[in-house]
């Protein structure tokens, strides 16, 4: 097995350099990064989470600097951080109501997650948030009937407590571990599978003979509209284009491709045609505590186009770009400028920045920034994998999948070094 | 000649994952542009926007995918060597960091040459120098020129270029440079001219592995002399590439950092020791434990290093601050490069200079623009350092030293003190030199020497139009061309090659170099001469001189004789004795270049030509030598044979060295007549 540390620095490297593209893949590879950081992590006696934690705290700070931009690194190491005290809660739970489900493949290391029970972690953790945390609407609505049943078993078993305990130690350091690889497992599958979750309910947003505007590519919009022209709706896509990358051309070659009916408009043609679309469905770079939405740049003025019309402003965002961070933050980095080469010719132009002349000082100045910020009040709905959201209800769902404690993920607050 | 890369087209060569990719960085750039500061610290390791210069290369040809890189170190081995010991890149899990030591090269044909001799190239090769910010992708370039291999052995290099626009000043007062010219075929990318003025602005080329084997003559410092191997050429479009030629690029490349053109080469993500740059409003960089006085002023493209602090009242623009300085209040900097740990008190005044390391100036001092001042040199309190100076802790040198050996006797060192306890000496260069400072400093032009430029400039532009030649739409190489030759008539074209000749021909002379090799780079001058006619030619016709092995051979037979005549000697027939020696000596050069009679008749022509004009001492001997020539078997009776039809039907005068020789050809037809008769 490859040493952790090299890998990790592989990695930093790659995103130091840009070299990994788009929120998915780094998302993905980062839960993958993290996954082996845990398995080869050794755990001592006590306080397994917080070893777990450290180690996982670690590697994702070196990742975040990395490149701060990119916020889906640090929502996943947030997230594995999560799982990571939710199974030790779990666990704990499981252990004071003397539950030891799954003993019987605490022998095998390797993580071959299909032969485990999946009701687990998942179960056990949704109850044991239950019954640790304050009460929610959430929490007092759905989870009930669990909590209480975790309750009347935990009840019962109290007796046969004190034998399992000795017998459970052992086994416990290994257990906490396997089943955080587990659950990470699951956090990847879900990275990976999060353009069909989201692509299914497309049947729901997109009716007969509309008209849709999208600016730029995104792959989650891609599969919506595809799996909408699957399901045999009829439908008209306006495709933005998207400067200075020109990604919504991609897009159009994609969509025409699957046989959708689309029209490729400039970007400043967008407020001109507005008037005449349904619905406008982006994708996003990160989705923000508030609501507000990071996105590749152009969008905040399609945004207020539609609002203007009062076209529904459409986001289409896997989980993983659930940032529980919030913009105002001058910490959190939202935007980064890319080389003006998408805009000029760097030869073409080159006169207009001629140091030699004048007063040193050049005329021409270029600034091409990634992305947009959108504020909350001009998205009229988020889809994500788990079903169409209000801007002002994300933060509740960034509750569900992080906790409060890994906001910060630096362990000393910046020394600056 | 700045980067070049090499292909080895080897049958296995296209698979890119199996031949690990190599490349070569050159840490010395062979001159003395950046005096006085690399007399204490090589070039490479200057920084360029608070980080070495050799880390962008570095950084970029990892990014590019190259396994191992040669670092080829001269001037200031040790500091290369030490700096990269401790430096990330020996902790490099995909890219290995080698070091190679030498002394005695003097240029980059030297190191190259070196560098095969330790048998560590493999296949392909990148060879750049150590001063190159590009953030290019290479596999485009490398794909290509593997396919060319592959259908042409003698492809052996391909040269990357960006093109700039061609505008009429730009050139010079962008980069420092001096305009170069390249003819390149549109079809294929062959370069077919190459003329280096100064220096190649930007640019990679690829050469090969069996280039170095093939001739250890290549050298590299005049200009590209390839013997008979194609080059080609491939031109970036959006990436960007430059290299840190002089003062001014240093200057530009900055700038162009500041504005990100070379993303993700740029501060805020190219960490360097760990410390964290975050991009402001308007270009302002920022590192952490900035300590800023808000009454300071600090404007738009500027760096401020790691624990600077900078007092009240204090205005920077467009500048680069270093890592902890100290910076009082009431100073005004503008365009300027501070490096590591400077002060600078209260009042004072910077515009357009270089500060390197260490460096204090006292109070009220100010500097002029265009002042370089050298490592932890004091400028006294009140002092004004004139514009366009360079000081620095040590003198002027007068012998030659570890740095760079060219042309150091140009500088003529005077020196006066640098204020009241200040330190340092000025430097100071020759009447000839002071007029050239302006183009290479950091500060921007002066506007009566730019609109001098302008009017050269467009003379030259007029008689191109009057010419009729149509301007290249595209390519910096057009640009302003403020030299006297524009554009000429055959003449003098011939007279350049034939001085390209006998240059080559006197250093091959003088530094004894093997027959072969002389060959080898006359032959590539012929080559790089020959442009054909459809070729899209960048700018004047002056280059399209297309010679013919016959005018080789001319100007071989031209440089011999002459070489012959410049010999010591005292009596007529001393100097036929020398004639002997020295046609002795490269009796196999010539042959070479007379494989049949035109190019004979030519050589004799040519000495006909001499000895009525250049080589007068030569009139009264010329049977003579013509009858040596014929004796050791460089010149056949047919040729003389032919020679005498030719000029049969001219005037008298022509008919002078006929005459002489008449008793030769008599000798020689009577001879051939008797061997036929035999028969």
């Amino acid at each position: 097995m490859p040493d952790v540390q090299s890998l990790v620095n592989d990695f930093v490297n790659k995103l130091k350099k840009r070299k990994i593209e788009g929120s998915q893949a780094t998302a993905r590879q980062t839960a993958e990064l993290l996954r082996s950081v845990i398995s080869q992590q050794r755990i001592p006696y006590t306080n397994q989470a917080g070893a777990l934690i450290d180690a996982v705290k670690a590697v994702g700070e070196q990742l975040i600097a990395a490149n701060p931009v990119e916020l889906a690194v640090g929502n996943i190491v947030r997230r594995v951080l999560h799982i990571i005290r939710e199974e030790d809660l779990s666990l704990t739970t499981a252990a004071i109501g003397g539950m030891n489900i799954s003993a019987a493949s605490d022998d095998d290391e390797n993580d071959d997650a299909d032969d485990r029970p999946a009701l687990s972690a998942a179960a056990v953790a949704a109850a044991a948030r239950s019954t640790l945390r304050p009460p929610s609407l959430q929490t007092l609505l759905e989870d009930v009937p669990d909590a209480t049943a975790v309750h009347h078993t935990s009840s019962s078993g109290a007796d046969s407590e004190g034998k399992s305990k000795s017998a459970d130690k052992s086994s416990r350091s290994r257990k906490l571990k396997h089943d955080v690889i587990e659950a990470v497992n699951e956090l990847i599958q879900d990275i990976a599978t999060c353009h069909e979750q989201i692509a299914e309910q497309a049947v729901e947003h997109i009716h007969q003979n509309e008209v849709i505007l999208t600016l730029g590519r995104s792959r989650t919009v891609m599969e919506f509209l595809c799996a909408a022209k699957e399901k045999k709706r009829s439908f008209r896509v306006f495709v933005a284009e998207g400067a200075p990358r020109y990604q919504g051309h991609v897009l159009a070659k994609e969509l025409v491709a699957r046989g959708l009916q689309t029209t490729v408009i400039t970007d400043s043609a967008v407020f001109a045609m507005i008037s005449r679309v349904n619905m406008v469905i982006v994708g996003a770079h990160a989705i923000m505590a508030n609501g507000g939405v990071i996105a590749p740049v152009g969008l905040n003025m399609v945004a207020l186009a539609a609002q203007r019309h009062a076209v529904p402003f459409v986001v289409v965002a896997g989980s993983h770009k659930l940032c529980p961070l919030y913009p105002h933050n001058p910490e959190v980095l939202l935007n980064e400028l890319k080389s003006p080469s998408d805009l000029l010719d760097f030869g073409e132009f080159s006169d207009c920045m001629d140091f030699g002349s004048g007063n040193g000082e050049p005329l021409l100045h270029v600034v091409n920034p990634a992305f947009d910020y959108v504020p909350p009040k001009l998205v009229s709905l988020f889809i994500t994998d788990t079903g169409g959201h209000n801007p002002s209800y994300m933060y509740r769902l960034i509750a569900d999948y992080y906790s409060a404690d890994d906001l910060v993920i630096q362990r000393k607050p910046a020394v600056g070094n | 000649m700045v980067q070049k890369k090499g292909g080895k087209a080897s049958e296995e060569a296209e698979e890119l994952a199996h031949v690990p990719l190599q490349a070569i960085i050159l840490a010395d750039s062979f001159n003395t542009k950046f005096r006085p500061i690399t007399l204490e610290r090589p070039k490479v390791l200057l920084p360029l926007v608070g980080i070495p210069m050799i880390e962008y290369s570095l950084a970029w040809l990892e990014s590019a995918g190259v396994d191992e890189v040669f670092v080829f170190c001269c001037a200031h081995s040790k500091q290369v060597i030490k700096y990269l010991e401790n430096s990330q890149w020996r902790k490099q899990p995909h890219m290995t960091v080698t070091t190679i030591e030498s002394h005695n090269s003097i240029s980059a044909g030297d190191a190259l040459r070196l560098i095969y001799e330790r048998n560590v190239i493999h296949g392909d090769f990148v060879f750049i120098t150590g001063d190159t910010v590009s953030n290019m992708s290479l596999t485009e370039a490398l794909q290509e020129h593997k396919e060319r291999r592959k259908k042409d052995s003698n492809a052996v290099m391909t040269m990357v270029i960006k093109k700039s626009k061609p505008s009429a000043i730009m050139h010079q007062s962008r980069l420092g440079t001096e305009e170069l010219f390249m003819a390149i075929d549109p079809d294929t990318k062959q370069l077919l001219y190459y003329e280096d003025k100064a220096a190649l602005d930007r640019g990679i080329i690829t050469l090969d592995k069996s280039l170095l084997t093939d001739s250890s003559s290549v050298s590299m410092h005049n200009d590209m002399q390839i013997m008979g191997y194609k080059i080609y050429t491939h031109e970036i479009h959006s990436s960007y590439a430059a290299k840190v030629e002089n003062f001014r690029s240093y200057d530009a490349i900055s700038k162009d950092i500041l504005q990100r053109w070379t993303y993700p080469l740029v501060p805020d993500v190219l960490s360097f020791r760990n410390s964290v740059t975050k991009l402001g409003r308007q270009g302002l960089y920022r590192a952490s434990d900035i300590k800023q006085s808000p009454t300071a002023e600090i404007g738009p493209f500027t760096l401020i290093g790691k624990g600077t602090t900078i007092g009240s009242s204090t205005k920077i623009s467009n500048s680069i601050i270093g890592e902890g300085c100290k910076i009082g209040s009431n100073v005004s900097i503008e365009g300027s490069y501070i490096w590591n740990d400077v002060t600078i008190e209260d009042g004072c005044k910077l515009v357009h200079a270089i500060l390197c390391d260490g460096v204090v100036m006292k109070a009220g001092a100010a500097l002029e623009p265009g002042v370089i001042l050298s490592f932890k040199v004091v400028i006294g309190e009140h002092f004004v350092v004139p514009a366009y100076s360079k000081v620095s802790l040590h003198q002027q040198p007068t012998v030659q030293d570890s740095d760079e050996e060219l042309e150091s006797s140009e500088l003529l060192s005077f020196i006066y003190k640098v204020g009241a306890g200040g330190a340092g000496y000025v430097w100071s260069v020759c009447e000839g030199g002071r007029e050239e400072e302006w183009k290479h400093s950091v500060a921007p032009i002066p506007e009566e020497k730019l609109a001098e430029i302008l009017q050269s400039a467009e003379d030259d532009l007029d008689l191109l139009h009057l010419d009729g030649s149509l301007l290249p739409p595209s390519g910096e190489l057009v640009t302003a061309s403020n030299d006297s030759e524009t554009h000429d008539t055959e003449e003098p074209m011939d007279d350049y090659f034939e001085k390209e000749v006998e240059a080559t021909f006197q250093r091959a002379v003088h530094e004894n170099i093997k027959e072969d090799n002389v060959i080898l780079e006359v032959n590539s001058l012929r080559a790089g001469a020959w442009v054909t006619f459809d070729v899209y030619m960048f700018s004047l016709r002056r280059l399209s001189y297309n010679m013919t092995a016959a005018d080789c051979a001319g100007a071989i037979f031209y440089s011999v004789i002459k070489w012959a005549l410049e010999m010591p000697h005292t009596f007529d027939d001393e100097l036929q004795k020398n004639v002997a020696k020295v046609v002795t000596t490269w009796k196999k050069l010539l042959k070479y270049y007379l494989p049949s009679i035109d190019e004979e008749i030519e050589v004799i022509l040519k000495f006909e030509e001499m000895c009525l004009d250049s080589a007068k001492k030569f009139a009264p001997r010329f049977a003579q030598i013509l009858h040596l020539l014929y004796e050791m078997d460089i010149i056949q009776e047919e040729a003389i044979l032919a020679w005498e039809a030719e000029k049969a039907g001219a005037d008298e005068a022509d008919r002078v060295f006929l005459k002489q020789s008449e008793k030769l050809i008599e000798w020689l037809k009577t001879a051939s007549e008797e061997e036929s008769e035999e028969e």
